[in-house]
């Protein structure tokens, strides 16, 4: 197609990633997608099928410092975020930064920790920032959080409130694997193992460079149109309690161009947009009448089979 | 088990909106039954409706069926004690108000809604059997946008109510253009089709037939319209609009009553001398008299014309009738009266009203000219202080004496009645004419209103080289009531109609305003019938417009309504994007094998998709999805800004496009 600026390296991750997340190469997209439109990533599923692996490999072959955080009921805003500690030798307070401060940051099981340690934790996602004792401390940069949740209905949860789950550009779920990849995962090493294997396929410079090539990604005002009617559609219809905000427009428009560069096309296509929409959309509806039974694929499904293309 | 079975029977459980709405629809359709449906009936759907509103307030159970079967049976036992039997309007409107009450108190879900709904919608209908008045037209109006409303609300639960207002009241516009060709174009028949004769008609006020005393000033206390006229030209001066309604010739000693009379269409007198063009519109009164100004010179349409000159319809007036008139008022006719005529104009009852009696018969002694009586008689009136009032005292057994020597305070059927009996008494033949005289010019639309209280009742003496002259007694007593009307005529204080009262200035300028709305409702809408049909097609160019003719023109003229409206609806896809065009003309021919893009689908998509249903296929349309990609999302489109015009490289592609869509060559499945 036309003249792409592709970075192979991109494409070696996800090669390198495919590897050992067996048959997710979809997450794996979108993951990548996620951190290249600057995005924060939640990955909602049962306990056991590879959400960790995922974040842990991507760090590792992105090559971003990692951090990992398990959230706990008993967890305080400063275990996150940093403590300072009187030093008998200079005399001063001095600060020890927590494990937010990384480059990409797993926080496993999100909503297990009460409400005021997960505000702590997403306000540090939405400025890039974190202000202890009245001084302001930047996080580096790219900074990237994949936050893992079970399904809210299991016991000893904070289910994160709406206006929270909107700071997540996007929202997946990985699934059980098929039965070829299942079988290939239980002949082959430990997974633990072969993530100390890997080595880097990036430098952190290499992804900010490409974060701020998402800009070059260029969508028409045919696509701009497309992105609007989704949009106006969720708010007219009447199977939606509310419709998709303007923040979440910009999200999807975001994520679609996410998506284009991955495919190495400097134009976003309407496809863009529907491979990005369940991830993107399907936490920021909701189903009118408190009527939820459909997955996140069968609502965005309806969804994009409502609106035609302009 | 058989619980839940039901419930699904009853389709989705009602949310507490929906009942207020349901309700609310209820309320609106019933409320103006109240007019017409008997008292214990409004009382009970009153009270249903109450209830139902505080079982919702309250939150409460809704009553057990056991109850309402109860009600459903003492219901239908009260309107069978009321009419007697089932059938006909009143008993079946009755039924149905009934049972749209009782269909609220067991409303549980969208099913039993939607019933009720639809019996709201019926309701609304029967409103018109009873009036077709403005005011019931805009309450149906308002009632139908609140029940369509609530029926969109009932299909899309949790819309906000000012969506489902906008949404019906869209439909209710959009339905407009319809409701127009129907009214023009429908074929019309005569009179009411619910004409049922039995309860049709009651309640109809009017003149009667008979005249004693007090039965006119009593009709005068209605303000209620009479008829309505529209002069061609500049109309007559009120004192001389006399509408001549039933001649009243035969006197019991209270009661005057029409004598016998022959009818024929032909008129019984020479119309000559200037004449006045008018129309009249006379509200239904259930008699056959059509009024008209002395003397009528033609006869309208399904009219005769009585020997004492009264105009008559063959049917009884029972819907609101037009007709157009010629009159001659300074016609005097019956210089050649039959005898037999003359003698009946000349019957007293005898043994009553001596005193009356001895005087005409020393006027007749004394002045000897049945003129100079005549004129004796009208000064009497003058001289012995008559007062003209609406509240006369009762009369007894020989009430013209008493009226003449004792009271001396009456209305115009007392003038009229003494006038007549003393003329007789005196030798002279004369007779009472009970009618309408005068009448009020409504500024805004010009059309002349007379109303009950212009009843009026006034005397004819036959005089040998004459015929029958119009003597108006009333004239001597109050000649302000022939110049001005009845305001101006009787003594302050009486009680005469609110509406009829001179000084309230700004209720009779209201008043004009909302009668001349009236009458164009009446003239244009509720009297457009099917000779109005006739006239306004043949204008319209329609020869011969049978309802053959009509049908069809109503089919073809609401096909082209829709199809206007249709083209309103789909007009964004007209202006089209030419690569979009070229795209959408490759689905179409790619429809002949089953594989035409779905609306949704991206380009991308649905050439790998024919590509992998006809491979032989996939060079040509990945190249046209190509071509397609970069004239719609690619970035150099929007860099120029979209010019198409063969010369550029957009211009190029899109040429390129058309080429190869236009050279695809496809075969069916092999």
């Amino acid at each position: 197609m036309a003249n792409s600026t592709p970075h192979p390296a991109i494409h070696q991750v996800i090669h390198q990633a495919g590897r050992v997340v067996l048959g997710k190469e979809r997450q794996i997209r979108l993951a990548l997608a996620c951190l290249l439109a600057r995005g924060h990533l939640l990955i909602e599923d049962l306990p056991g099928v590879g959400k960790t692996i995922l974040a842990h490999v991507l760090a590792r072959l992105l090559g971003l410092n990692f951090h990992r955080i398990q959230f706990t009921s008993d967890m305080l805003p400063a275990d996150i975020i940093g403590v300072s500690i009187f030093d008998r030798g200079t005399g001063a307070f001095q600060f020890h930064p927590g494990p937010i401060f990384a480059q990409m940051v797993l926080v496993d099981e999100v909503n297990r920790a009460t409400p005021k340690t997960q505000s702590a934790l997403l306000e540090a996602m939405e400025e890039h920032q974190v202000t202890t004792e009245g001084e302001t401390r930047p996080l580096p940069e790219p900074f990237f959080v994949i936050a893992t949740q079970n399904p809210s209905h299991q016991i000893g949860t904070f289910p994160l409130p709406e206006s929270q789950l909107d700071r997540f550009l996007m929202r997946i779920e990985l699934g059980y694997p098929d039965h070829a990849a299942e079988r290939e995962l239980l002949a082959g090493s430990d997974r633990r193992d072969m993530i100390a294997t890997l080595t880097p396929c990036m430098e952190p410079g290499d992804m900010v460079e490409l974060q701020s090539s998402l800009a070059q990604v260029h969508a028409s005002d045919a696509l701009i149109a497309y992105v609007q009617a989704l949009a106006e559609h969720t708010r007219r219809a009447p199977e939606y309690e509310t419709g998709l905000s303007p923040r979440a427009a910009l999200a999807l428009l975001r994520a679609a161009r996410a998506w284009a560069l991955l495919d190495e096309r400097d134009m976003v296509l309407p496809e863009d947009v529907q491979a990005v929409l369940p991830a993107v959309a399907s936490h920021r509806l909701h189903p009118a009448g408190g009527a939820s039974g459909a997955s996140a694929q069968e609502m965005a499904a309806a969804l994009i089979g409502a609106v035609p293309l302009p | 088990m058989a619980k839940k079975a039901r419930k699904k029977d009853e389709g989705a459980p009602l949310t507490r909106s929906h009942e207020l709405w349901l309700i609310a629809c209820a309320a609106l359709t019933l409320a103006p039954h109240a007019v017409h449906a008997p008292l214990w009936l409004s009382l009970a759907t009153g009270g249903m409706l109450a209830w139902r509103g505080l079982i919702w307030w309250r939150r409460r159970q809704l009553p057990p069926r056991w109850l309402l079967a109860l009600l459903v049976l003492a219901g239908s036992v009260a309107v069978l004690a009321t009419y007697r039997h089932f059938f006909g309007k009143d008993p079946g409107v009755a039924l149905l108000i009934l049972f749209l009450a009782l269909k609220l108190m067991e409303s549980r879900g969208v099913r039993d809604a939607l019933a009720a709904l639809f019996l709201c919608y019926f309701l609304l209908l029967t409103h018109f059997l009873y009036t077709q008045s403005i005011e019931v037209a805009g309450v149906t109006i308002a009632a139908l946008v609140v029940i369509t409303a609530t029926l969109a609300g009932l299909a899309h639960a949790g819309r906000p109510a000012s969506a489902n207002l906008r949404l019906s009241s869209l439909m209710l516009v959009q339905a407009l253009p319809f409701m127009l060709v129907l009214f023009l174009l429908f074929p019309r028949v005569q009179g009411p089709l619910w004409g049922l004769p039995m309860d049709a008609y009651s309640g109809l006020t009017g003149l009667s037939d008979t005249m004693s005393p007090g039965s006119i000033s009593e009709l005068s206390l209605s303000g209620a319209i009479a008829f309505r006229v529209k002069f061609e030209g500049k109309p007559p001066p009120h004192n001389m609009l006399y509408w001549r309604g039933p001649v009243l010739r035969h006197f019991d000693g209270r009661n005057w009553r029409p004598g016998r009379q022959t009818v024929s269409t032909e008129l019984p007198y020479a119309a000559k001398g200037p004449d006045i063009a008018y129309a009249v519109t006379l509200e239904p009164h259930n008699k056959a008299w059509l009024f008209a100004l002395e003397m009528p010179a033609l006869l309208p349409p399904d009219a005769v014309i009585s020997s004492d000159y009264q105009l008559l319809s063959r049917t009884l007036v029972r819907a609101r009738l037009r007709y157009e008139l010629r009159s001659h008022p300074g016609l005097v006719p019956g210089t050649e009266e039959s005898t037999e005529t003359l003698k009946a104009s000349l019957q007293l009852p005898a043994g009553i009203n001596p005193r009356a009696r001895a005087l005409a018969a020393e006027w007749r002694r004394q002045l000897g000219d049945d003129e100079a009586v005549i004129r004796q008689m009208l000064g009497h009136f003058r001289r012995e202080f008559f007062v003209y009032t609406l509240t006369p005292p009762p009369l007894g057994k020989n009430g013209i004496d008493e009226f003449l020597f004792e009271t001396r305070r009456g209305f115009c059927e007392h003038y009229a009645a003494a006038f007549v009996f003393m003329m007789r008494a005196a030798g002279i033949p004369a007779r009472v004419v009970t009618g309408y005289q005068g009448g009020e010019q409504n500024p805004v639309d010009g059309y002349f209103i007379v109303r009950q209280s212009d009843a009026h009742a006034w005397a004819e003496v036959w005089l040998a080289n004459k015929g029958w002259v119009r003597i108006d007694p009333t004239a001597a007593i109050a000649p302000s009531r022939i110049e001005a009307g009845l305001a101006a005529a009787v003594p302050e204080g009486e009680p005469v109609p609110f509406l009829v009262r001179s000084d309230l200035s700004w209720l009779r300028e209201l008043r004009f305003r909302w009668e001349a709305m009236n009458n164009s409702w009446n003239q244009w809408v509720l009297g457009y019938n099917p000779q109005r049909q006739r006239e306004l097609l043949s204008r319209l160019g329609m020869r011969e417009p049978d309802w053959q003719s009509m049908t069809a023109a109503l089919a073809v003229l609401s096909g082209l309504l829709m199809l206007a409206l249709t083209a309103w609806a789909l007009r964004r896809r007209i202006r089209l994007d030419p690569a979009l065009r070229a795209w959408n003309r490759l689905s179409c021919k790619m429809a002949g094998i089953g594989l035409a893009r779905y609306a949704w689908e991206g380009p991308a998509d649905y050439a790998r998709r024919v590509a992998e249903a006809r491979p032989e296929l996939a060079m040509e349309m990945e190249r046209v999805a190509a071509l397609y990609i970069s004239l719609r999302y690619d970035r150099r489109k929007s860099r120029r800004d979209g010019l198409m015009d063969g010369k550029n490289e957009d211009g190029k592609l899109l040429q390129e496009m058309n080429q190869m869509i236009a050279g695809l060559k496809i075969h069916a499945a092999r």
